[in-house]
């Protein structure tokens, strides 16, 4: 339908495309030995500082999985002479909020100000990460508010699929088989004790990186970085390597009760690649073909060709060692075996024929075109500079990507959908009303099936 | 800090706002209708976001689906959402691609009915009920954002129908719907466009006429009713849903003056001076210190017609008695009422605003929703420029007095999520 009306504009080409680059990343090391990053983005009056520590859930000890994470929230809790609500107070009177958190590499602390308040935020977000004083009814507060949230989930069907899809997934033992935030059984374990015996283990100079981003040079942003974190000494160890052994290589089904759900919450995949893998662009260019964005094959599939659902996409989750590729959409209860159908129909083809080259140059000038959206603020590049060095991703990423991006050719493409995917694998697990759904999947020879409650986690008691 | 900001209006009513800024080669594309929810007639409930799915189905010189491609080819990002009183589009791009936007938006604005098909409206329409059954039906408290303006606006007003729609009415839509719809309100001069970011100016003038220029003006909206209410609610409204939660939820709201007015600004800072931050008093008292509660905020909606709401929206603990959840957030607004407002947590409430504000401006996109936004509500889109003194201004005093006016018994409206009773099976012996 590309027939031109009369007196109507044409369709138009694009214009010349202006040079766009990565903001310039000025590194170094204080003498002791914290890394320094400094981003200047001088349009607006802001700057990001973010702090990462490498100590994230990977180093969460057996037993007391949520304990990275429990320790970054009590960071805020207490200084010296400042607790709860008043060292937050001296936070939010400079403009700010200082978030922290943890995911599987590390734990976090980024506090986005306005540039004339920088320097006494920047202070009190140092001192918070030195020195917290982990004020136990603080610590007990937000454990006990962990464990509310661990039983509200119970009763989400989204953020339970995608636990319980991890938890089938990998084997019991395996620390990604647990979620970051820690389950029903670890989480009552946490002690304050516990928290400081991790902040003193794992937090010091030699695993911190600072990240400067905004209306600064790399000059004031060393000097800032210097006074803040330069008289911090403690000896500090890096977590642990991290295991990606999956819970099984044959295909199977779970299915997890929810009573009269009217959509299944449905999750498909198999354990995938760790982030430096070789593979890795064209992993993420074949995936963006595959279920990446709006215009890829499953989306078109389930939500416009057959509306099943709101939306269905794919992912490879990027971790230091191998990380959930999953399929996830949420369809109507009635059409839960028809849209599993589609989705393996989906992987076999990525397998079955190369894309064309018009698919491919879809997936390569999407990723390569909104590379330069996802860097407008000082957040979200502090968060990428932060990210790169969690994972260990090479300094030149993010100013070669977007040629080596257009560079891929079909074949690779291919090659890593023939290597990567693997539809002999696959773990499919559905949340919803498992009475209605059970006698579709039954009959479709996928695998076995188990049906279990919400509230079974097969990690317990590992 | 101040954002450039050009405006004019092509003589079929469109008006036009331009934002240049070069710092990144980003241009954002956003349309803002002057129609939502509010604009539905008796029995079409959910056809407003309903139609802007169909906005996405192709038109006249564009395919079924062929919208999200060509964005996407382009290296861009495109949606649009739905609310009461507007329905937005935007794209964001790189700026050598301002182009394609601008030809999508327009062949859409003026020829989409030749591309309207029974089948595209049937696909749409599931797909939207698959939308509400993932966001509403089959989420825990997913029904708050219906049957709270339905509780807090006469069942006559235009706000206290369901956004989304009932299944019955989504059910009933027909391509008649959509060619009426479409005449009525999807015009030049019922729409805003903003461009913000890379650009030239007299080139992006010249790219608005030609693709805009001839697209006749609408024949004139129907206006919507009086929506003007009574001051307050005038007596306490109440209504307790038992749903499958592990928590009890409250949402209390209040009737407060329309955003924009002068008198909004000092309830805008009450509602943050309550739930905006760590540091507010919900979460101080509720979270910290009486630790019955996961989480406490308060917001306003931002309605600029009639009348506003200020809601605040506390999450119990799991096992805490729903009566002691309620009990404990009246208390705290009770107490705001008594004691007044000090200088210190305004001054913390408009710190982070301060920062907030210059932090989400940085993004193209942004700065083009904001920009419709003041000139669709305020027919000014340079108000954007001044707003941050608006909420500067406004003293600890004026704080108080909004709280003793807008936060008073009758004018609380009571929406209490509560845990079902478990139900209890016999089992034969």
């Amino acid at each position: 339908m590309s027939a031109s009306l009369a007196g109507v504009p044409p369709r138009p080409h694009p214009g010349t495309p202006r040079p766009y680059h990565f903001p310039a990343v000025h590194r170094h090391t204080l003498p002791n030995g914290v890394t320094v990053a400094v981003v200047p983005m001088p349009r607006l009056p802001i700057v990001t500082a973010m702090v990462y520590v490498d100590a994230g859930a990977n180093a969460d000890p057996v037993g007391e999985e949520g304990l990275a994470l429990l320790t970054a929230s009590s960071l805020t809790e207490g200084i010296v002479g400042c607790e709860g609500t008043q060292l937050v107070e001296r936070f939010e009177q400079l403009g700010t909020v200082a978030s922290v958190w943890a995911d599987w590499e590390g734990s976090y602390a980024r506090l986005t100000v306005l540039k004339e308040k920088v320097a006494p935020a920047l202070e009190l977000l140092a001192e918070v990460l030195r020195a917290p004083t982990f004020p136990v009814r603080e610590v007990e507060r937000l454990r006990d508010q962990r464990l509310a949230g661990l039983t509200q989930q119970l009763a989400e069907p989204r953020g339970l699929a995608d636990e319980r899809f991890d938890a089938f997934l990998y084997a019991p033992t395996m620390r990604y088989a647990r979620p970051v935030r820690g389950m029903q059984e670890t989480v009552p374990r946490l002690t304050r004790e516990g928290v400081a015996a991790f902040h003193a283990r794992h937090y010091g100079p030699s695993t911190t990186m600072l990240v400067l981003v905004g209306d600064l040079t790399p000059e004031t942003g060393a000097q800032l970085a210097t006074t803040a974190f330069g008289g911090w000494s403690h000896a500090a160890v890096r977590g642990p390597a991290v295991h990606d052994m999956a819970a099984a290589s044959e295909r199977r089904i779970v299915l997890v009760d929810k009573p009269d759900a009217p959509q299944s919450e449905l999750r498909v995949g198999h354990v995938g690649v760790p982030r430096l893998h070789p593979d890795y662009l064209a992993i993420v260019v074949m995936n963006g073909l595959l279920g990446g964005f709006f215009s890829s094959r499953i989306n078109l599939n389930l939500r416009e060709k057959h509306a099943f659902t709101y939306g269905a996409s794919s992912s490879f989750e990027w971790r230091r060692a191998a990380g959930p590729f999953t399929v996830g959409t949420a369809v109507k209860t009635e059409v839960t075996g028809r849209a599993l159908e589609e989705i393996l129909k989906e992987i076999d083809a990525m397998r079955a024929a190369p894309p064309s080259a018009s698919e491919l140059a879809l997936a390569a000038d999407y990723l390569a075109g909104v590379f330069p959206l996802r860097f407008e603020s000082t957040a979200a590049v502090a968060g990428t500079v932060a990210m790169a060095e969690s994972l260990g991703v090479p300094e030149d990423f993010y100013s070669t990507y977007r040629e080596r991006v257009r560079a891929l050719t079909v074949d690779e493409v291919y090659a890593a959908a023939r290597t990567h995917l693997h539809p002999d694998r696959l773990l499919v697990l559905a949340v919803g009303d498992t009475t209605a759904v059970a006698p579709m999947l039954d009959g479709m020879g996928i695998g076995p099936v188990t049906r279990v409650a919400a509230e079974f986690d097969p990690t317990e008691g590992r | 800090m101040q954002i450039s900001i050009e405006t004019y209006t092509l003589p079929n009513g469109l008006r036009v706002v331009l934002s240049e800024d070069h710092a990144t080669p980003i241009v954002a594309v956003n349309l803002w209708y002057h129609v939502g929810s509010a604009n539905e007639r008796e029995g079409r409930t959910g056809f407003a976001h309903l139609f802007e799915h169909m906005l996405f189905q192709g038109s006249a010189q564009v395919a079924t689906n062929e919208h999200f491609e060509l964005i996407q080819r382009a290296g861009g990002t495109l949606n649009g959402s739905t609310w009461l009183d507007r329905t937005n589009y935007y794209e964001i791009l790189p700026s050598h691609q301002l182009e394609i936007a601008l030809w999508l938006e327009a062949d859409r604005m003026a020829r989409l009915l030749p591309a309207m098909t029974q089948e595209k409206l049937d696909t749409q329409r599931d797909v939207v009920k698959n939308e509400r059954r993932w966001s509403v039906d089959n989420q825990p408290y997913g029904t708050w954002w219906e049957r709270l303006p339905a509780l807090c606006f006469p069942p006559d007003h235009p706000f206290h129908h369901s956004l989304i729609g009932s299944m019955e009415d989504l059910t009933e839509a027909s391509l008649e719907d959509v060619a009426a719809f479409f005449r009525t309100y999807y015009t030049p001069d019922n729409a805003v466009l903003t461009i913000a970011g890379d650009f030239d100016s007299i080139e992006a003038r010249q790219l608005v006429e030609r693709h805009f220029g001839e697209i006749p003006r609408g024949t004139g909206r129907p206006a919507l009713p009086d929506m003007s209410l009574p001051p307050t609610f005038g007596g306490r409204r109440r209504e307790v849903v038992e749903d499958a939660v592990v928590a009890p939820r409250l949402f209390l709201a209040f009737r407060i003056p329309p955003a924009g007015d002068d008198a909004w600004y000092a309830v805008y800072l009450l509602s943050a001076v309550l739930g905006s931050g760590e540091a507010c008093r919900l979460e101080t008292t509720l979270v910290r210190d009486q630790a019955i509660a996961t989480s406490a905020n308060a917001y306003t909606y931002d309605l600029t017609k009639g009348s506003d709401l200020l809601v605040i929206d506390v999450t119990a603990r799991p096992g805490v008695d729903p009566s002691a959840l309620e009990a404990a957030v009246e208390g705290e607004v009770d107490r705001m009422i008594t004691e007044g407002v000090g200088e210190a947590e305004c001054r913390r409430a408009l710190a982070l605003l301060e920062t907030a504000w210059v932090a989400e401006l940085q993004s193209a996109g942004s700065r083009a929703d904001a920009l419709s936004k003041f000139a669709t509500y305020h027919d000014d889109p340079t108000l954007l420029n001044a707003e941050l003194a608006r909420y500067a201004a406004v003293s600890a005093e004026e704080v108080t007095v909004a709280a003793r006016r807008y936060l008073v018994a009758e004018n609380r409206a009571t929406l209490l999520y509560v845990p079902q009773v478990p139900q209890v099976v016999e089992v034969a012996a």
